[in-house]
């Protein structure tokens, strides 16, 4: 349990409000929000902010998902602090501008409340949609708690707008499971957050030297950009831990682009991300208690993927079991196949363990079952929790 | 010259000398917002610009969200300027029609130019919700069967402070429009008919002729629509009585893309231009 340090205030949210609160103190401009389940009750609360004078930012009611990012990105260009969030079908009608706005590098915050993606419908969490949008050149992380929401909303402003970045954010939390279940939060007093997040000075739109954004790009120019955006992401890795220890510093929490749990001596790895984290550690936990030396991979950021980390973890252990909330079909887990790659020439099975899938229960019980069967050879390489 | 020479238009293309219109109005402090069409090849790639002001380039469907945030950016820095978005029919009738009913909705603080050349002209000259009855494209090899959809009435019943339609034959009536709208807070809308050489099958040399002849035959009426008032303007006004008016044949046989009409074809158009008169009449003598 980490020191709580006496300045900071602890409170009850729940995951919707704990974003909303957290976008508040970083103090964006602009923000255009389209209500969809199950981020509705944090466009509320911003707007309650807004209207209540407590957030000075201009909240555009667009009409559309799709004009929300455009409404943020255009801000965006002129200088502003923006922010957005969606979830679903939202974040799918807003793809054109989410891939627009990765494109010409844009600092942006989107908070993705993960839901699985119809058809047929469901409102339930997946994280299909969210892992859709790995192309998009975006930074993508997700939380495992309100707390880890609320922490890394502050930290994705700095991240989005660091000079040596410039890359929107995506910061995804579950639906439901973590967007409208209350929790302990600690929040940092305003002034803290002012000292961590100075405003932007990023502006595009300037007067006096005029340029193009966006404008027809040559064959030439178009993959040297695109390089250029994949430097960007690689950097990037650095940066998200840097500033995740900037952040360790006035909140007391640990950030980074992976965690590791039990690591320094496990021989069978449960590789998980998003809010069953927290269950994949009672099941650590479990069959440790059985004598089984396993141990917890927490993929934080999906996008960059800390490849070389999860490299470095993988080669030291005898089997890797990856918990996976979405699929591409005709391939497999998600975030099995980016485990796998990441692997590349080690003699090390990786199984990949598909459920949750439109909000279907997955418990401890199925990871412990997962990590015996894996211990007992009795693992397929891939299981699905039907 | 603030839109200057040696860009990337097509021979006889009106928009270059629209632009150059509207931003000699605007000045330096205006932003231009452009989705996907002609202008963003006429603008170039990034080597150069033809253009004294900033330009956001939008995909099709955005541009007056990519404004409306443009614009409050902008307020939010205490920057004065004005935020034009300069789009084709497709990307403003079709398209973009949710976005851009949005923002008039939303009454945004922003300068909509609507420059209409009647089909998707920069894709080769497919067909759009505006392309007037009878016109051939290549998505209507025998003539568009439906009507032109109806886009400066639309915006005007969404009760937004200022809608216009102009034509680059008469530049006065179009800049005065433009100096206008600059200094109305909120939502205005301006429809210019944009005549296309390639898309409208004829001579290069003949863009002002056939944007003149569009105002004189009727079937391009020059009005405003001002807090609600409506106010035919230049030579429009003095149409309202049917002798005045050319006939649209006049119009119709300057141009390839209607060189297949039958006679009752024709005779349906000049009919429902006199009925759209018959309209505007009424619209004029509501505020006398």
């Amino acid at each position: 349990m980490q020191k709580i340090s006496a300045r900071n205030m602890v409170r009850a949210m729940v995951g919707n409000h704990a974003v909303a609160y957290a976008v508040m103190q970083a103090k964006p401009q602009v923000l255009a929000v389209y209500p969809i389940t199950p981020q509705t009750t944090m466009l509320e609360k911003l707007s309650e902010y807004v209207e209540t004078g407590k957030l000075k930012a201009r909240m555009i009611r667009v009409e559309s998902e799709h004009s929300a990012m455009a409404s943020i990105y255009g801000a965006a260009v002129a200088g502003a602090r923006v922010f957005t969030a969606t979830a679903s079908q939202g974040l799918l009608y807003m793809t054109e501008m989410i891939n627009w706005a990765g494109g010409q590098r844009v600092p942006l915050v989107a908070a993705i409340a993960t839901r699985a993606i119809a058809s047929p419908w469901s409102i339930l969490d997946d994280h299909q949609d969210f892992v859709s949008k790995r192309d998009a050149i975006w930074i993508q992380m997700m939380a495992e708690n309100v707390q880890e929401a609320y922490d890394l909303t502050l930290q994705s402003f700095k991240i989005s707008e660091n000079q040596n970045v410039l890359l929107p954010v995506m910061m995804g939390f579950d639906g439901f499971i973590l967007t409208h279940t209350m929790e302990r939060v600690e929040v940092l007093p305003d002034e803290i957050v002012d000292s961590f997040i100075p405003p932007r000075e990023f502006n595009l739109v300037d007067f006096t030297d005029p340029v193009g954004i966006g404008p027809v790009a040559t064959p030439e120019d178009y993959i040297f950009y695109r390089h250029q955006a994949q430097r960007a992401m690689e950097r990037a890795k650095g940066i998200i831990d840097e500033i995740s220890r900037e952040f360790q510093a006035i909140s007391g929490r640990t950030y980074g682009t992976i965690e590791c749990y039990l690591c320094d001596d496990t021989e069978y790895l449960l590789a998980s991300m998003g809010a069953w984290t927290g269950d994949a550690r009672v099941a650590v936990d479990r069959v440790r208690s059985r004598g089984i030396r396993a141990g917890l991979l927490k993929i934080r950021t999906f996008r960059p993927f800390p490849k070389e980390r999860v490299r470095d973890i993988v080669k030291k252990v005898r089997k890797v079991i990856v918990m996976d909330r979405a699929v591409s079909y005709g391939s497999g887990g998600v975030l099995a196949s980016e485990v796998r790659s990441a692997s590349y020439g080690l003699d090390v099975p990786i199984h990949s363990v598909i459920g949750g899938l439109g909000g279907k229960d997955v418990r401890p019980l199925h990871m412990e079952k997962a990590l015996d069967d894996a211990y007992s050879n009795a693992l397929e390489d891939e299981r699905w929790l039907l | 010259m603030m839109f200057m020479r040696g860009n990337a238009a097509c021979p006889g293309c009106p928009i270059p000398r629209e632009l150059d219109a509207l931003l000699e109005v605007t000045g330096e402090k205006t932003v231009l917002v452009v989705p996907a069409s002609c202008t963003t090849v006429i603008l170039g790639d990034n080597r150069g610009m033809p253009s004294k002001v900033p330009v956001v380039h939008s995909a099709f469907a955005a541009s007056p969200a990519i404004a409306s945030g443009l614009k409050a950016a902008l307020n939010a820095r205490g920057e004065k300027a004005t935020v034009v978005v300069w789009a084709g029919d497709g990307g403003t009738g079709d398209i973009g029609f949710a976005s851009l009913s949005g923002a008039a909705e939303r009454n945004e603080d922003i300068l909509y130019v609507c420059y209409d050349n009647e089909a998707y002209m920069n894709t080769g000259i497919q067909r759009s919700g505006l392309t007037p009855f009878g016109a051939w494209t290549t998505t209507t090899p025998l003539g568009k069967k439906e009507r032109k959809k109806p886009l400066p009435q639309l915006i005007a019943e969404h009760g937004v402070p200022y809608v216009a339609t102009a034509s680059i034959a008469y530049v006065f009536d179009y800049q005065a429009k433009v100096r206008k709208a600059k200094d109305i807070l909120g939502f205005r809308y301006i429809h210019l008919l944009s005549p296309c050489p390639p898309g409208w099958r004829y001579d290069s040399s003949l863009t002002v002729e056939i944007a003149k002849v569009a105002v004189e035959t009727g079937i391009w009426p020059l009005y405003e629509v001002e807090k609600g008032k409506f106010r035919l303007t230049s030579i429009s006004k003095t149409l309202l009585d049917k002798k005045k008016r050319k006939p649209v044949t006049e119009y119709l046989k300057l141009q390839g893309r209607f060189s297949e009409l039958t006679e009752e074809e024709k005779g349906t158009i000049q009919q429902e231009v006199d009925e759209m008169w018959e309209w505007l009449a009424k619209m004029e003598s509501s505020n006398s």
